[in-house]
């Protein structure tokens, strides 16, 4: 029997975390090839592999997804860019929080998928349109996740760093920023997950390419093995960007771990 | 009245009530005059003030009334002149061990040859050769608050304040710790603020023992320790050293009587 929070091996991890996987796809290829569910609202497994098949082959999905992935991260990094700064310095300097706070909250919660058809109208249905969606999603949740990791940077560490002879600037720079540098790369990688939720909203509106805009052309067909392909592709990419983030982040910051 | 380094005049806090309590009087008026290489030792029972007196030295507090001047300067706030060291493990944890001792000659600008130097030297001071390259989190906490004084000590301040550095520390650990610190103190002559509340720490390292009435703080006694240098640990088994142990015992449990009433 296992017990509460003890660890498990890493080869265990890896056994148990594919056979959900596995388990996932056998009741679903129950369900649809022993003739439960019908084929024209949900695809067998086989069906969705030769639609994906076809899609990646004759259709040219890969450019899709190329530049799906490319919106996302240009939102993203555009979102990155301005919001880690700001979010900086609102943690470090209480009276740029006070004056920013009460806004960015209120602007978090406006929900960036109902700026699409806005965006539209200011932006057209380019790429800019695109950007400005994960842009919108993306910035306001990391300006405020990076202010509260920095607000809460251990005062003890501040009051060192000030007893060493540090100045302000001097805490911001080799305190505040190293001491959430880990932090704030996991916020990242977080909130990166969440684009890629705002992404599809954008494509499914006004777009000409992108893994959105196959999602809604399949759905015109009722072709829901390559909708169910396109949705699964967004899934295994966010889990490689998600690995790649995680791996990055162990080798920039080795002191988390030692 | 000649080379006092640190003057301490008429110094109180008072922080203001919590939730609409009364205000809380942690430090009464003091007064206290160190003089160069000083090791001056505070003892005092629990929530007397010893931390806010050394947090208002350090400049890491203001006081309420009152001054404390270094070297005849006002002090307004933190700097590099007051190197401290702290109860809690203060090491910045994303630095290695000879980082973070090069810490406060990275804030000053010392070129990087210089501070390699000042560095090597500190790290064989504290006993840490070979762990140059090892993070905070792979350290004891002996090795960590030594490598706290080392790097408190390599900015080369004008006095060193220690609040209760070896508080977290086993006995053995702790008297080891001492006997190093009182060995860098013997051949460097630095002058020494060092908070406590063990009786035989107080004595051990001290030239001076300032012990603290319960709070309100307050200073009631300023013993000097005549006991010769260099101090070895067998010295804590001499008669001379028992008779101030008991003298202080005595002002002490006093003390902690009265703290345990107004509780
Ligand atoms: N920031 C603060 N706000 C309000 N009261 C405080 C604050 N800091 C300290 N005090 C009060 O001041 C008194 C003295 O605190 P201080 O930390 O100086 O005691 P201490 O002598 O260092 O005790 P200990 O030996 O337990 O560390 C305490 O009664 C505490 O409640
Ligand atoms: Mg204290």
């Amino acid at each position: 029997m296992p017990r509460p929070l003890e660890p498990v091996g890493q080869s265990t991890r890896i056994t148990l975390g594919i056979s959900f996987f596995i388990l996932f796809f056998a009741a679903w290829a129950f369900a649809t090839l022993g003739g439960f569910v019908s084929r024209t609202f949900l695809a067998d497994p086989i069906t969705m592999m030769q639609d994906g098949w076809l899609l990646l082959t004759r259709f040219g999905f890969l450019g899709d997804i190329g530049v799906t992935v490319w919106r996302v991260v240009g939102g993203f990094i555009l979102a990155a860019i301005i919001a880690v700064p700001i979010g900086i310095l609102m943690g470090a300097y209480k009276s740029f929080e006070a004056f920013l706070e009460p806004f960015v909250s209120f602007a978090r919660y406006l929900p960036a998928s109902a700026f699409v058809p806005l965006l539209i109208l200011w932006a057209g249905i380019g790429e800019m349109q695109k950007l400005l969606v994960i842009f919108i999603g993306s910035v306001f949740q990391i300006i405020l996740m990076v202010a509260v990791a920095v607000g809460n940077t251990r005062r003890d560490l501040v009051e060192a760093a000030y007893t060493l002879g540090s100045k302000d600037q001097g805490v911001v720079k080799r305190v505040l920023i190293p001491a959430n540098a880990p932090e704030i790369a996991e916020i990242l990688r977080l909130v990166l997950g969440w684009a890629w939720t705002y992404v599809i909203v954008a494509e499914l509106i006004g777009s000409s390419s992108g893994i959105g805009h196959m999602i809604i052309d399949s759905q015109a067909l009722l072709a829901t093995g390559q909708m169910i392909f396109g949705i699964i592709i967004i899934g295994i990419i966010g889990l490689i960007s998600d690995f790649l983030f995680k791996a990055l982040n162990r080798s920039l910051f080795p002191w988390r771990l030692a | 009245m000649t080379n006092a380094i640190l003057q301490i005049d008429n110094v109180s806090r008072v922080f203001p009530g919590v939730r609409g309590g009364a205000p809380v009087r942690a430090l009464e008026p003091t007064s206290l005059r160190v003089e160069q290489n000083d090791f001056i030792t505070i003892l005092g029972p629990s929530g007397c003030g010893k931390s806010t007196l050394l947090r208002i030295v350090a400049g890491l507090d203001r006081p309420s009334g009152g001054r404390v001047l270094l070297n005849g300067r006002e002090i307004k706030g933190p700097g590099a002149d007051r190197g401290m060291v702290f109860q809690s493990y203060t090491l910045f944890p994303w630095l290695t061990i000879a980082e973070n001792i090069a810490y406060g000659l990275r804030e000053k600008g010392v070129p990087k040859s210089e501070r390699r130097d000042i560095v090597a030297s500190y790290t064989e001071k504290v006993g840490l050769r070979g762990f140059e390259n090892h993070y905070p989190k792979q350290l004891s906490g002996g090795m960590q608050q030594r490598t706290a004084i080392a790097r408190a000590l390599a900015n080369d301040p004008a006095i060193l304040l220690l609040d209760e550095p070896f508080g977290a520390l086993d006995n053995q650990t702790r008297g080891l710790m001492q006997e190093l610190l009182l060995g860098i103190w013997e051949r460097e002559r630095k002058t020494v603020l060092f908070v406590t509340h063990d009786i035989e720490e107080a004595i051990f390292l001290a030239s001076r023992v300032i012990v603290m009435t319960a709070r309100p703080g307050r200073i009631k006694a300023d013993i000097s320790v005549e006991l010769p240098h260099p101090r070895h640990y067998t010295m804590k088994t001499t008669p001379e050293f028992s008779s101030l142990k008991a003298q202080l015992t005595e002002e002490i449990r006093h003390e902690a009587i009265e703290a345990d009433v107004a509780r």
